[in-house]
């Protein structure tokens, strides 16, 4: 009789040395750049000559680099939001709506309320985004715990009515009667924020304190804190946590509120930072990013600043390359979308391992 | 006919007009959904559907290339999804999520990059192949009183979605493999001790779907663009249709219904008259997703066991672990 052919065989590792687990997926990230080279090169271009100018482009001047640290905050704040509801196993895939949110909030102020001296308008816009994010992020965490409503569709439909009301806002009631076209005014000088030194680059607006101060904070909340902790077992097992008792739905409403609230904060930092206005693109596919970003980042709250970092720097080299070589800068889009699946595909090889039978059988 | 009736008429005929592609796509999805799969690719299939259609039919001006293209690259991007999920076992949530970022990218990237390439403002479908996209003339049946607007005068793309949505009712009521699929879905371990070979009826599925959600995104580029690509085309019709797999309660029959009242609301403001109701352009805009939210709602309060999400779905199946 012939030998028959054996499948090879799946079985599950044990836990990988983290040294380990980090070179996979750094060579993860390696082999997907090279299939980008590979995308580029069929398009007739030189891929080291591409990806040296979107190099240049990201991090080449202090400008640059400034710029690249501009897209950094916003994304590494929406993602730390993401991140705490992801802890909880919440799919909150609402960042976009919740940004959104916090920022037509802090705008109200901005436009409505710039008598008040600046030391106390602009903690209250910070404020104000973080609680209407907030809200906006409870508003399916409530129905989720109350009725079992499907979170994944609930915040994603929550973004796009966000989007619209900003759409609504611009073309009536917000509209800048001076403009032109239908667009919202600039902030007066008061609502703007202030702009202070980071170390070699120059002025930078206060927004990369306020980052580095929330990573800390989340970072303590996740790892020292009842909050934290509780919040840990409910994504673990929910089942668990009602049998020590926790009180899940508190959990996931104050979880959610606060993952929202991060996302509405980062909104503010934007329409009082880079953006000095109200636009429909305050959101501007951050939250979808902020996804990728938190899955990279194994819901690191450092990770978090690493990951978005480099995905920063990387749409901002390719508007650097379609500058040079008028390749569309959805190039980034594409890269960002090949490194996930690369990465995606490469924690198989964490957490099984492929043998033949016999190995088994022994 | 008074001209309110030609009104309404017309409102019903955009309604369909706008229904396909949610069709499409909500078909694409329930079918993988019943293979026990929730890939929130919909949105980036579509786009990869309608760039690799509208790119077919830009260069080889076939409109059966046209529509293969717009499958194939669907199931290229099911098949990935399909590869990661089923294969390498990663998460569902996460992959789909991606695919819509890769595929939303792929067609925004392309689109662009071919208008670059060629003279400005040729960047549109002959007419002979955007004549055999719209919508059909029958004869006598066409020129029926209203009837005759409403059901014989459309696009071979509409008649075959439908024909999709029926066709496919029966399969997952009739046929012995819907049968299969439906237990892979519910109890993948079951189906494996039964003999289903549930890895390839997952495959399998996921690539017709993700086939199925590419031409829904031929129709957006060739039919309501008119065959002039556009940046940002799928806006958001993907998501729809994840939605209103919900809705139609994984029945492919209901989500022929389902997908002709997300196509009304979607049209409804070029129909109301200021006169009625003057209400924004934004807030009309904003229905349909509004609504699905009272949908996800409803439809979670008033649970009934057989209307129900297919059991394993979102979870993967591992043979070892059972």
């Amino acid at each position: 009789m012939p030998k028959p052919w054996v499948m090879p065989h799946i079985v599950q590792r044990g836990d990988v040395k983290p040294v380990i687990a980090w070179s996979y997926r750094a060579l993860a990230v390696v082999f997907a750049l090279a299939m980008g080279g590979v995308f580029l090169a069929l398009l007739g271009y030189n891929p080291i000559l591409v990806y040296s100018t979107m190099l240049r482009g990201a991090l080449g001047t202090p400008g640059m680099q400034k710029e690249t640290l501009k897209l950094t905050i916003p994304l590494a704040l929406t993602s730390l939001g993401v991140l705490l509801a992801f802890k909880m196993k919440f799919w909150n895939i609402g960042a976009e709506g919740q940004i959104a949110a916090g920022a037509i909030a802090a705008s109200y102020f901005a436009y409505f309320q710039a008598h008040l001296p600046p030391a106390v308008l602009l903690p209250l816009m910070a404020l104000a985004a973080i609680f209407f994010g907030g809200l906006w992020g409870l508003i399916p965490a409530w129905f989720k715990t109350r009725f079992g409503t499907n979170e994944t569709l609930f915040t994603l439909m929550l973004n796009y009515i966000m989007f619209y009301f900003i759409t609504y806002l611009r073309e009536g009631p917000w509209r800048d009667p001076a403009g032109g076209f239908a667009a919202m005014p600039r902030f007066p000088k008061q609502a703007r924020l202030p702009e202070v030194p980071f170390p070699f680059v120059g002025n930078l607006h206060i927004g990369w304190i306020v980052l580095i101060l929330m990573v800390v904070l989340v970072f303590i909340y996740l790892r020292f804190t009842k909050h934290g902790y509780e919040l840990t077992v409910v994504g673990e097992n929910v089942r668990t946590a009602r049998y020590a008792g926790m009180p899940v739905k508190k959990i996931i409403l104050r979880t959610m509120f606060l993952s929202a609230g991060l996302c509405g904060l980062a909104g503010m930092l934007q329409v009082a930072g880079p953006d000095r206005q109200l636009t429909d693109a305050v959101a501007g596919g951050r939250g979808f990013t902020a996804v990728s970003v938190v899955w990279l980042a194994r819901l690191s709250p450092a990770g978090c600043l690493g990951v978005s970092f480099l995905f920063a720097a990387m749409q901002k080299g390719c508007s650097m390359m379609q500058t040079e070589y008028r390749i569309p800068a959805s190039m980034s889009d594409i890269l960002q979308g090949i490194i996930l699946f690369s990465v995606l595909g490469a924690e198989f090889f964490l957490q099984y391992r492929l043998t033949s039978r016999k190995e088994v059988v022994v | 006919m008074s001209s309110f009736v030609e009104q309404v008429v017309a409102f019903l005929y955009a309604a369909i007009l706008a229904s396909v592609p949610l069709l499409y796509g909500t078909l694409g999805e329930i079918l993988t959904q019943k293979a026990g799969n929730l890939n929130l690719g919909v949105e980036g299939m579509m786009y990869l559907g309608a760039i690799a259609g509208f790119l077919a039919g830009f260069y080889t001006d076939s409109l059966v290339l046209t529509i293969l293209f717009g499958m194939l690259a669907g199931a290229f991007g099911a098949g990935m999804y399909a590869f990661l999920t089923v294969s390498l076992k990663a998460n569902q949530n996460v992959t789909g999520l991606t695919l819509t970022i890769f595929g939303t990218g792929v067609a925004n990237f392309l689109g662009e990059k071919t208008k670059l390439g060629v003279p400005v403002d040729t960047m549109f479908m002959s007419a002979r192949l955007k004549s055999l996209m719209s919508p059909l003339d029958l004869g006598w049946l066409s020129d029926l009183p209203i009837i005759g607007t409403l059901l014989f005068e459309h696009s071979i793309l509409t008649y075959l979605a439908v024909l999709v949505g029926i066709a496919m009712s029966m399969y997952l009521k009739r046929s012995r493999m819907g049968m299969n699929l439906r237990a892979v879905g519910e109890n993948p371990a079951a189906a494996d001790a039964m003999g289903i070979p549930v890895n390839a009826y997952k495959y399998g599925h996921i690539l017709v779907g993700g086939a199925l959600c590419g031409l829904g995104g031929v129709y957006v580029s060739m039919v309501t663009a008119l065959g002039n690509w556009q940046p940002n085309i799928i806006s958001g019709q993907g998501w729809i249709a994840i939605a209103l797999v919900i809705f139609a309660s994984w029945k492919p029959m209901r989500a022929i219904m389902g997908s002709l009242v997300f196509g009304a609301l979607s049209v409804l403001r070029l129909y109301v008259s200021r006169d009625v109701a003057d209400i924004p352009g934004a807030l009309f805009s904003m229905l349909p997703f509004v609504v699905t939210c009272m949908v996800l709602v409803l439809s979670s309060i008033r649970m009934k066991r057989e209307n129900q999400q297919p059991a394993s779905c979102g979870i993967n199946y591992f043979r070892e672990e059972r």
